[in-house]
Parts: C-alpha cells; structure tokens; sequence
C-alpha cells in the first residue's frame, strides 16, 4: 500500500502482491443480515472479489422476517483485510448486521448430496458408510445410490475422501450455515 | 400524476432549483415534465459534463447537485462523474433512463446496466422497480447524499415505469434501517484527544475535505486558534483554514510545501480530522510520521485505520466534534510555550524552504507566475476551479484560499476535463461570485464542449488556460523518472484558443508576456459572458516540491 519501487524498476514477480499471497489459512465465517432487495448479493460479492479475495463458500436465505434474509459466507483471509471488507460491508446501506463468528462459540453445519456409482457389492458398503455418518439415501437407480450428508465440513470432506473409491459421480454442497452458541443471536 | 411528475415535485421538495442533464428517448418522460415544471434544466453538451456540473454546483454551495441522462451510451458517460463524486464525497443525485421493463435484459436499444455499472461506485443505487416506489426513492437519494459521508446515490427509472400514473404524497421522513451515521462523538474519546493534545510537543493538525463538507471550517479554525497548533490542509480541504496565516503551514503530500511535510514527519502527535491518509499524503507508509500519534476525526468509519492505525479514533461530524474538543481542550491546564521550540523548526524550515521558483529573465511567463497574477487580478476573491495535473499543483500552491467552496477540483479520481463543467456548476450555484477555471491545455480539451452551455446559458466562467503544449505533469514524470524519454505528451499547438472561443460565441484573448498578463486576466474578468484567456507559459517546467511517488517526506526534491 503506497510503496512503489523507483517507477522505471522492472518488477520481478515475486516482489509483487498478488492478492492470493494474502491467504493465511485462517478461514472466517461472515453472517450478514440483510435487506431482502435486489442487487444486495452483487453489492456484496463485489466488495470481496475487489480485493482479491475468492468467497469459499455462500448461502443465502429467508430469516422469520420476509423483508431480512441472511448471507452467510466463509473466506479466507489475514484479519486486517477482512477487518476493513466488514467495515465497508457495514457501509452497504441494505446491510443491518455483519458477525465475523468465531469458530469455537459458533454451530456451523453444511448439507452435501454425493451420487455415487454404485453397483453389486458396493451398494451395501455405501449404505453402511452413509448409516455412519448418519446419512441418508434419498435417491436409488440400478446403477446408483444419492446419498444426503449433512455436517460440518471437515465431516462432509471425510465422507467424501471414503466413498470417492466406489466411484463418485457428482457431489453437490451448500455451502455453510452457522448460528452462534447459546443464547445470543448470531 | 405521472410518476415524472412525481420525480420534479420530489426534485422541488428536496430544494433542487436547478438540475444538468441531457435527454434521450428512455428519459423523454423526465423532459416533458421538466418543460414546465418549475425547476431549471441546464442543457449540457456532453452527459460527463452535466455530471461534473453537478459536482461544481454541490462543491461550491454545499447543496446536493442533480444531474440527468438517458439509458445505455447517457448513462456510461455519466460513470466518471459519479466515480468522481464518490472519490471526493460530493453530495450528488444522478437519474437515468433506463429502457422499457420488458426490453431490459435484451440488449434493447440503448440498453446498459447502469446500476450493475455503477456499483462499485456509488454511495448507493436504486433501480426502480414499481413507479410508486420514486418518490420514496428520491427521498432517500437526496438524504442518503447529503447525510453521513456525503456521495453520489445513481436511480435508474426504466421509461415505461416512468409513464404511469401513481398517487404523489410528499415523503415527509425515510426509513433507512442499514443506515445511522454516527454524528456526535464518543465523549470520552474526544476527552482523550484533548488531552493527547495538551500533552503533545510537536503537534500537526491535518485537514481534509471531510472538513469542508461539515461546513465546519470555522470549528476547525477555532480549534487551531484555541493554541498555536500549526495546520496543513490536503488539497481536498484548502479553504477550511483561512490562508494565508501566521499558523497556516500550506498544503502537504507530495506538492506540499516543505515546512507542512517536514512538520508531519517529526511531529509527536497528528490530528487528522476528516482525511483519509492518501497515498499522495503518507508517501512510502512504513516511514510516514514515523514518531507521531494519530488522533484520527472522520464521519466514516471505514476511514480510520484504513491506510495508518489510530491511537484516538473519533467516528462522527467534525462539525459536532470539533467544539466538543475545543471545550474539553480549554478545560485543560495547558502551557502555550511548550510549542515555542516545535515553531521556532517550523519557522526555519519556511525560512529556508519557502515556495518559490525561479521567474524568467525575459518576458516568458512561468507557470507559477500565472498563478500569482491570477490571484492578484481576482484579489483572491474568486471561486476556482481546476483540471488535473501540474497547473492543479501550482494552483493549490500559490492561490490561498481564505475561505472553504472557493476551491474546486478533482482530487480523488483526479479527472481531467473537470475544470470547466465543474465551473458551470459552480457559477449557476454562485451567480453573484467571480468564478474563474484554471484549466490545462490537455484536460481543456477533454470537456471543451461545455462552452457552448456556457455561452448558451449566459454562465460567464472565465478560463485562464496554462498551456504549456504539453500533458505536463506526464511529461515531468517522464523527464524525472523515465530518461526524458516524451511518449505520448506533446500536444502540439492545436487548437487555436482564441478563435475556438470565437466560435463558440465566446470571447477569446491571448497572453505570452509577463509585464501584461495581471492586465489582461482583468480585462477578461471585466468582458461579460464567458472568456477564454489563452496564457503561453514556459514549455518545461516542473512542478516543486515534490515528494518522488512511493518515497517519504525527507526525500522531497526540488
């Protein structure tokens, strides 16, 4: 920010800042309240892919109060930069409330849907794997099995990394969810 | 009524005695409203022109400024003023056209995606989607404009919409729940910044053009009075402290004077009110006022430690703050001879470092020199407006401006092309007040068709051109920083200024001496209508001092 090497210096890729680079691992997970309008999600994303930074996941939905929906999205990103996209976030005049939730006070749940290719034997290892996890089969052909697994996502991605073996077809997630523990509002 | 006119009762209701604007087919209804109803439409030549006006009408009398356009091509011209007023915070109201409902999203005739365009650049955007919904959504345009931080809110009326007929009751209050600046102050924040500055030993205060749009350069001025607190202003706030003064230490960043930047860099204690720390104010940032505390006063809260982390944030109106401050201030035990030493430097640094230059030894006219007899044929009391580049520099420099809206240019988004609209603007919102553009032989050019508005509408701006024949403040980088090696920056001596603004209908002189030139700019102020001054100025000269970009305030050249 505001340093600039001598302006005929050839840059070397490396020196540069590109914005991935900012990546730390630390994963955020952003609950919004907002006014139920249009163009609110464009409003949003845009503020993020602005700033180089690639939304994980995102969903959206009604609250109790027709008029409010709630976004909820997880990023990654060192804390200062996201500290300034809340600030301007709050900014966004649909915007009511923004919560950057932390991880350990918060209940955040992801539903995934596998289709997997399973014939013969197989079968019934993946209705055994699904009981484990306490998935559901929600969908049966001849030649394959739809499984609903709903977790958080380390638990989705472990599900996945088992039954990717028995030939996964598709995988469809939402994205996650979350709610604050106890008793305040999220 | 018809929902257009709806939309100029609303327009009346919020005060609009004057709008800028341009028609076309999707807002045909708009004008046909505007043909008798009561407000004054100012017929731009370009819809970036309009768009300036508007900035130029809202800049110099603090009202929110109006600017209109037709769909598609109307509207993308509108983009740089908005991006404009957003930038500088303007409070401004832009309207579109947009096509018929069931074209949008067909690539109809003149279709764009206004709002869609615009969003990363507005304060906030409406398209209308029920025509019962405009006169709410005007309301709340106008307050979400001129409240708060000020800015551009855009509303995209789609053409058939605009045509029904829907029931017109005045909006008497909005219903914003996203929406509550925050105005007065955390107490105990401004208690602690009074203190910091009783404490403090070589405090700056660092004005921006938050100040001037809080209408509170007088609370500013008292609380650099309430002690010898030397004060800089950026280039955005020139104005908000009277200059000249004996406290007054002239602009900083990268053209500041020395004494502002030199002051920044060994003060103990910074106290920012209403800027954003820039990067043509901090330069290199990890050496910006390396030994400093920040008391940081902005309406914005995304402002503070943005770009350098605050010790005292203050959220809220300086206008509401800076009294506040002053009382705590004053109730504070303070000794005025602490601040002897920390003047007794600043008075050696003016001393040896003034502003200055080396005039010609013949007849030529230096740039800086323009300036000067500028100011002196208006007796510094003009409305300026500026374009971008070197002659902006200069301007900011050797003009002192002793009150706030006297000073009108593009700072943020820096656009050329400015200058002139935004003395349109300024002129009808001021019709009392000499209104003079600096403008540069370059940015000229960029919005040179406003003239015929000028002309047509009676608006009697007067343009004191610096033509150097050159993009100046380009070619000064590349003569500095990139082996003189002139790409792109020589204008040649096209056009003719004096016959241009014949044939516009305006009056056009020429000047080329010094021992003339404050004559000849009087002679212009003394001409009725508008007035082009063409003023030959030396080729190559460079804009000092100058803080090399990305380099901090000890590297000042020149």
């Amino acid at each position: 920010m505001g340093e600039e090497p001598a302006p005929q210096a050839v840059l070397d890729l490396d020196e540069l800042q590109i914005p991935g680079g900012r990546q730390t691992g630390r994963r955020h997970i952003l609950s919004i309240l907002v006014e139920n309008k249009p163009g609110v999600l464009a409003r949003i994303s845009g503020l993020f892919s602005r700033r180089g930074f690639n939304i994980d996941t995102l969903a959206v939905g009604p609250t109790d109060d027709p008029r409010i929906s709630r976004i909820t999205l997880t990023v990654d990103g060192a804390l200062h930069p996201i500290d300034q996209v809340t600030k301007q976030l709050h900014k966004l005049i649909n915007v009511l409330k923004i919560r950057d939730l932390e991880p350990r006070e918060t209940v955040a749940r992801e539903l995934a849907l596998f289709k997997l290719a399973a014939e013969g034997e197989s079968r019934g290892q993946i209705v055994q794997f699904a009981e484990i996890f306490r998935g559901k089969v929600i969908d049966v052909s001849k030649r394959s099995l739809t499984v609903e697994v709903t977790g958080t996502d380390d638990k989705i991605e472990a599900f996945e990394d088992l039954v990717r073996p028995y030939g996964l077809i598709e995988m469809v997630r939402t994205g996650e969810i979350a709610v604050a523990r106890g008793r305040s509002t999220t | 009524m018809r929902a257009v006119d709806a939309i100029v009762e609303c327009l009346k209701a919020e005060g609009v005695d004057t709008v800028f604007g341009l028609p076309g087919g999707a807002n045909l209804p708009t004008y046909d409203a505007l043909y008798d109803g009561g407000v004054r439409h100012v017929l731009c030549r370009h819809e970036a022109g309009a768009g300036h006006a508007a900035e130029g009408y809202a800049k110099a009398s603090g009202r929110v400024g109006v600017a209109l356009a037709t769909s598609g091509p109307g509207a993308t011209n509108l983009v740089t003023p908005v991006a404009d007023a957003m930038l500088d915070s303007v409070p401004t109201v832009f309207i579109t056209g947009q096509v018929r409902t069931d074209l949008i999203g067909t690539d109809g005739f003149q279709e764009a995606d206004t709002t869609g365009i615009t969003m990363p650049v507005v304060k906030h955007s409406i398209l209308i989607q029920d025509p019962r919904d405009i006169p709410t959504a005007i309301s709340e345009a106008f307050h979400l404009a001129r409240t708060g931080r000020p800015g551009p809110v855009l509303i995209d009326v789609p053409q058939d919409l605009s045509r029904a007929d829907i029931d017109y009751d005045p909006i008497d209050s909005v219903n914003l729940p996203g929406y509550q600046p925050t105005v007065e102050g955390n107490a105990k924040q401004i208690k602690l910044a009074a203190k910091a500055l009783a404490n403090a030993r070589r405090p700056v205060i660092y004005a921006g053009g938050g100040v001037v749009n809080a209408n509170a350069s007088g609370e500013l001025t008292e609380l650099c009075l309430a002690d010898g607190f030397p004060v800089t202003c950026t280039v955005m706030g020139l104005g908000a402290f009277p200059a000249p003064h004996d406290q007054w230490l002239g602009m900083l960043g990268m053209h500041g004077t020395r004494a502002a930047n030199y002051a920044m860099d060994e003060a103990d204690l910074i106290c920012a009110i209403g800027a954003r720390f820039d990067d043509r104010i901090t330069g290199k940032l990890s050496e910006f006022a390396p030994r400093a505390k920040f008391i940081h006063i902005d309406i914005d809260p995304a402002e503070i430690s943005k770009n350098v982390p605050a010790h005292i944030p203050i959220v809220g109106d300086a206008k509401r703050i800076l009294p506040k401050l002053v009382r705590e201030y004053r109730a504070l035990e303070t000794e005025g001879a602490r601040l002897d030493g920390w003047w007794e430097r600043i008075r050696g640094w003016r001393e040896k470092h003034p502003l200055g230059y080396e005039d010609s030894v013949d007849s030529e006219i230096k740039p800086q020199f323009m300036v000067e007899a500028m100011y002196k044929a208006t007796d510094g009391d003009a409305i300026v407006t500026s374009d971008v580049g070197q002659h902006q520099m200069w301007c900011a420099q050797y003009y002192d401006f002793p009150e706030p809206r006297r000073w009108i240019n593009s700072g943020g988004l820096g656009t050329m092309g400015f200058g002139l609209p935004s003395a349109l603007g300024a002129q009808v919102a001021c019709p009392d007040q000499t209104v003079v553009c600096l403008a540069g032989d370059g940015s000229l050019q960029m919005n040179i068709q406003e003239l015929a508005t000028c002309v047509t509408e009676n608006v009697p701006v007067k343009v004191f051109l610096m033509n150097n024949h050159y993009l100046g403040m380009v070619r000064q980088w590349q003569e500095l920083f990139w082996d003189r090696r002139y790409s792109g920056v020589d204008m040649g001596t096209t056009p003719d200024w004096v016959k241009l603004a014949e044939a516009y209908g305006a009056t056009g002189m020429r000047a080329s001496e010094k021992g003339s030139l404050v004559e000849t700019m009087r002679e212009a102020l003394a001409t009725e209508g508008p007035v082009v001054v063409d003023v030959q100025v030396t080729k190559e000269e460079n804009c000092y001092p100058m803080i090399p970009a990305g380099q901090a305030a000890r590297d000042m050249v020149g």
